[in-house]
């Protein structure tokens, strides 16, 4: 069981190291979503007075708004290619686990966007100006969402990707399902950044059971999803 | 062919409705039964004390809501064995339930809609439980736009069961999100307690307002199969002559 459980971590993180070093080599993510959040965190400046203080008491919604509109770019090109050259039908073929590939993909995505979500802190605090409170409620809630994010766009952009309408099927089918994980990230980074009261850990764990969900339901479903897709 | 589908004709003219004695009796019970519910819902019964003549509105709200999640946890139970038997009536039963839900769903959000105008003053607030009901309604209309790509029916099948799968996942957040979050939304009137808040003719009403709603789903929805079903053997039919001509072609 043990050593099962080390092969399917290794797999995954051969799977991971693959995407990643692809990414690094294309620089898609750096040269096209690092720029694109950069210009939705202006834009939101210039549609909301800077000077009121709105952009501020906003700053948690935008945040994750914006890693959520990234997420959907990154998921799409991360199974776009994929479907090049014949990766899909090679990886079926490698004989990889279906878990350690579904796990491997998550792992991309979570250190991918943890770049994007990095950037965004970075932003916040210098065009928004946010003062970072609560590092540890921060730190939780941005660790359970991204790997919820991750985990929902690894089981739908597969299944988006192989459909003749892939471009505009995977914001619907994505941008609902994250919705909740939006709404309680918001909630626990408007707490830790002191812009309401109340306890925010309960909605850090929240995201924690949302994660577990999706990840549960990748790895149970990756296996008829390559087969079918 | 299972109990669902499609009655030959006897006379041999091939199928000419979905219909069936059991389907007719069916849609029988659905008119008198929703003939009766607007009896009691709109003359026998009175306003309530607290909701006043809004609460009508609860005699459509309540069980269509409470059928559409029915209805997705058959589409997901249906997804789930689908995924593994890949039996084609799982599929089409499906698709079936998660038409309805959606359908069922909409009324709710209307109903939900008029008597928040009533109640609250507006039509829409940004509730926990209406913003949640109106992100399952999205997942659910993915789900119809997944069905609606074309693809062969094993790919179809297989990804419409695992959207329908990761959508019911979302039902009990949305279903207790009113306990999660401080809410706007009306407590849960009948199962919320042991103790219903409301009684007589209106709790009657309510419980059969179930009744009613529950006959028009079920009717509807083995309609929905059988369209579905047939729409499959057409599209079996559509290929075979398409083999047949090319091969006459090719002989000719």
């Amino acid at each position: 069981m043990s050593s099962s459980v080390r092969g399917i971590g290794g797999e995954a993180l051969l799977i991971a190291g693959k995407d990643l070093r692809l990414e690094a080599r294309s620089r898609v993510a750096a040269n096209h979503v690092l720029p694109f959040v950069l210009a939705v965190v202006l834009l939101f400046g210039f549609a909301l007075d800077p000077d009121s203080g709105i952009l501020r008491r906003a700053t948690p919604g935008l945040f994750w708004v914006t890693v959520l509109f990234a997420a959907v770019l990154l998921v799409q090109r991360n199974f776009a290619i994929e479907r090049q050259n014949g990766v899909s039908d090679a990886l079926r073929l490698s004989g990889l686990r279906p878990a350690g590939i579904f796990l491997g993909k998550v792992l991309s995505l979570v250190v991918q966007l943890l770049v994007v979500e990095l950037l965004m802190a970075g932003c916040a605090v210098v065009f928004y100006d946010v003062r970072l409170r609560g590092p540890l409620l921060l730190l939780a809630t941005t660790a359970t969402a991204t790997l919820a994010i991750a985990s929902a766009g690894a089981v739908y952009g597969p299944l988006a990707s192989g459909l003749q309408v892939r471009d505009t099927a995977l914001p619907l089918l994505l941008v609902p399902v994250l919705a909740p994980v939006l709404l309680c990230a918001t909630r626990a980074f408007q707490i830790a950044l002191g812009e309401i009261a109340g306890g925010g850990w309960p909605w850090a764990g929240m995201l924690g059971i949302v994660a577990a969900l999706y990840l549960t339901l990748g790895v149970v479903v990756w296996g008829p999803l390559m087969e079918e897709t | 062919m299972t109990d669902l589908a499609v009655e030959p004709d006897p006379a041999g003219r091939g199928v000419t409705s979905t219909a069936s004695r059991g389907t007719r009796i069916l849609g029988a019970a659905t008119i008198v039964s929703m003939a009766v519910l607007l009896l009691y819902a709109f003359g026998i019964t009175s306003p309530d004390a607290q909701l006043g003549e809004s609460i009508r509105i609860m005699y459509v709200h309540v069980p269509t809501i409470s059928l559409t999640y029915l209805l997705m946890v058959l589409n997901a139970a249906c997804g789930v064995f689908y995924l593994r038997r890949r039996s084609e009536f799982a599929d089409l039963l499906g698709h079936a339930a998660g038409e309805l839900a959606v359908l069922f769903l909409g009324f709710s959000i209307v109903s939900g809609a008029l008597w928040g105008r009533i109640t609250w003053g507006a039509y829409w607030v940004w509730d926990a439980r209406l913003t949640t009901t109106a992100v399952l309604f999205l997942l659910y209309v993915g789900y119809l736009a997944v069905r609606a790509v074309q693809a062969e029916p094993q790919v179809r099948g297989t990804r419409s069961a695992i959207v329908g799968i990761a959508a019911a996942l979302l039902i009990p957040i949305v279903h207790k999100s009113v306990d999660w979050w401080s809410s706007l939304h009306q407590q849960r009137t009948l199962f919320g307690t042991l103790d219903p808040e409301i009684g007589g003719t209106q709790l009657f009403t309510l419980l059969f307002s179930f009744v009613a709603f529950g006959f028009l789903a079920a009717w509807l929805l083995v309609h929905r199969f059988r369209v579905a079903w047939l729409a499959e053997r057409m599209a079996e039919r559509e290929l075979e002559f398409a083999i047949a001509e090319r091969r006459s072609e090719a002989q000719s």
